[in-house]
């Protein structure tokens, strides 16, 4: 294809993605290194009978003004990022210095807003993708070796959890955990305490968050799988039980071997998905106990004041993250690429 | 893996079995129960009594007199007008849908049909935009919405999904205009076509499947979305979902949660036919990328 006709085909989407996902990210890299205007404050002389007192007043024009002349804000540098919402370096020495062992210098770190948000986050990630991976190859397995009549409707409920609305999935699933839903009741009886609930408890809603991930992702990595089985060589199947090769034998040396590029690619998806986890905490209104990097943006921009340079200064920060994970594949990508 | 399924030992069958039927429960169990209790009122669906009432309907039989009640969808389709939520989404999922779908056919098509190492390099560029997470985007749009004025309206809701869908669409088409022999579209540039008149009189007839595919992920892209919506739309014009969070947060208080309930099995009825009509196309979607690589 010509250098020429490639330039007109590829016009559009390029255009759409350099207008709203590259210029958003210039934008949130320039907007955290600015903060809001202060108010202009002038002071006012108020004479009466018993002399004059002075006092101070916003200037409300001069502050529009100011405004609407430099909308950005004016320039800070790198204080943003330094403050206590964000790295909380002043915070983090502070606690450093102070705190007596590990354990404390550990539950301090989880009290400042970003290390909380990054540590559940990582928790999140790093625990979901591998039970995601393990579960749905499990699944794969079962469904490979049921009846054919069987499979489809076996994959169409499978594909559920996966295809339903990130905040209703979590919804529904929040209801039945709730203390009077029916997973709640029955945690209540097993644990034999009838006033548990998991609302109030953060290790709780630490496992029901991951307990979430997990039913959403797995049928992704199922059907992955499931369509890795489908195609894995008889003959060599045929060979190994030839050879002797006992069923788990089999398995080990054929089966998971032929699936191993499809793992890359279900690990690489899921890491990226799993680091923006966000709606289940909205719908588990679970801030109090856990909050992620895409919520503490989410939360800065809502409610009344938006707090737009604190969310990109997280952008920011979330974005090196992406890069940071992502950077491993990256790299791997181009030395395949140069080899050819 | 399945070349002689009787020989199976009795301790294998019961572990494929037991997977199967706790896999099943736990997939299907949810949406069950909540559609069933969507038809009870509060006092049932959340029982502090006994759980079982949701079964029975105890408390819908002495609050309404029938087994059953529609008050939850009457509460939130007409008295909080979630008619006009689901409206916004259809007409937001028709408009990304078709959009996406035109620019990145011709995008997939061309990267598909490059041998040059920009092309690769376009295909690694568009990975890492499709590893940010939206919601880093939206805080990027905002201070510049708010200065021209884009902030709140539908449209803009379109354009930004548009192109948050652009790096996926473009991957998944790219991949399935591979499969297309490319013999075709040259021989009828060899016969005298340009490279747009072979794309539009021998690929794009041949491209449906792929393109189907495509658009069911684009649509479930829009019409499954939070982050962008919740944020860039105004109150007035919000899409199902982002109303679906709104009610929990004003009704829930007003013990009006059975609305919120309603709504959700609302939301969820159009994404089960979905997967119903078109099962086989989702499956090999989710696949396409990663088995042929």
């Amino acid at each position: 294809m010509t250098h020429k006709s490639f330039f007109w085909f590829v016009l559009p989407s390029s255009l759409a993605m350099l207008l709203f996902i590259f210029f958003p990210i210039v934008s949130v890299i320039v907007q955290s290194l600015h903060v809001d205007h202060e108010q202009v404050i002038v002071s006012v002389e108020n004479c009466d009978l018993f002399g004059c007192t002075e006092s101070t007043k916003i200037d409300q024009e001069a502050t529009e003004a100011l405004r609407a002349e430099q909308p950005l804000g004016r320039f800070a540098g790198l204080t943003t990022y330094f403050d206590r919402n964000h790295l909380a370096t002043a915070e983090l020495k502070e606690s450093w210095e102070t705190a007596d062992n590990w354990r404390d210098f550990g539950s301090q770190l989880l009290n400042l807003p970003f290390y909380k948000a990054i540590g559940f986050t990582l928790a999140f990630t790093f625990v979901v993708t591998p039970l995601v991976i393990m579960l749905g190859f499990a699944i794969a397995v079962a469904v490979n070796s049921a009846a054919k009549v069987l499979r489809g409707p076996l994959i169409f409920f499978s594909l559920l959890p996966m295809m339903v609305t990130p905040l209703i999935g979590s919804l529904i699933l929040f209801w039945m955990i709730d203390a009077r839903g029916v997973i709640g009741t029955l945690l209540q009886y097993l644990a034999g305490d009838p006033e548990l609930s998991i609302k109030a408890s953060t290790p709780l809603m630490w496992i029901m968050l991951m307990v979430y991930g997990v039913w959403h992702a797995a049928p992704f990595a199922f059907i992955v799988y499931y369509a890795g089985l489908q195609t894995v060589n008889s003959e060599t199947l045929e060979a190994a039980q030839i050879d002797g090769a006992s069923r788990w034998e089999q398995i080990r040396y054929v089966v998971i071997p032929h699936l191993l590029p499809l793992t890359t690619f279900i690990a690489l998806m899921q890491l990226m998905d799993n680091f923006r986890v966000f709606e289940p905490i909205v719908s588990f209104a679970a801030s109090a106990h856990a909050t992620s990097l895409s919520w503490a943006i989410y939360n800065d921009l809502g409610g009344e004041t938006r707090q737009l340079s604190s969310a990109a200064a997280t952008s920011v920060l979330t974005i090196l993250g992406v890069a940071i994970l992502l950077f491993p594949v990256l790299v791997r990508t181009w030395r395949d690429f140069n080899k050819k | 893996m399945n070349t002689q399924p009787t020989k199976k030992p009795f301790l294998i069958q019961t572990l494929v079995f037991s997977v199967l039927v706790i896999w099943m429960v736990l997939a299907a169990f949810p949406f069950l129960w909540t559609l069933w209790g969507s038809f009870k009122v509060e006092g049932d669906f959340f029982s502090k009594a006994d759980w079982l009432n949701v079964i029975s309907g105890k408390l819908t039989e002495v609050e309404t007199g029938g087994k059953f009640t529609g008050a939850g969808y009457e509460g939130a389709w007409i008295q909080e007008e979630f008619w006009r939520a689901a409206l916004k989404s259809a007409i937001v999922c028709v408009f990304v849908v078709t959009i996406s779908l035109t620019f990145g056919t011709l995008g997939g098509y061309a990267l598909a049909r490059s041998g040059y190492r920009y092309a690769f390099w376009f295909l690694i560029i568009a990975l890492i935009f499709r590893a940010m997470p939206p919601i880093t985007l939206v805080s990027g749009y905002l201070p510049v919405f708010f200065t021209w004025n884009l902030w709140g309206h539908l449209t803009t809701a379109i354009i930004v999904l548009v192109a948050i869908n652009q790096p996926f669409t473009l991957w998944m088409l790219h991949s399935f205009f591979k499969n297309i022999p490319q013999d075709l579209d040259e021989s009828a540039m060899v016969d005298g076509c340009t490279r747009f008149q072979a794309f539009r009189h021998v690929i794009i007839p041949v491209m449906w499947p792929g393109v189907v595919t495509t658009g069911l992920f684009s649509f479930l892209l829009a019409y499954n979305d939070f982050a962008v919506t919740a944020v860039i739309l105004s109150k007035e014009n919000q899409t199902m979902i982002p109303k679906i969070a709104s009610f929990l947060g004003t009704t829930q208080t007003k013990g009006n949660v059975m609305f919120a309930v309603s709504a959700v099995v609302s939301a969820t009825a159009p994404l089960f036919v979905m997967v119903m009509v078109f099962q086989r196309q989702i499956v090999s979607g989710l696949t396409a990328g990663a088995v042929k690589g």
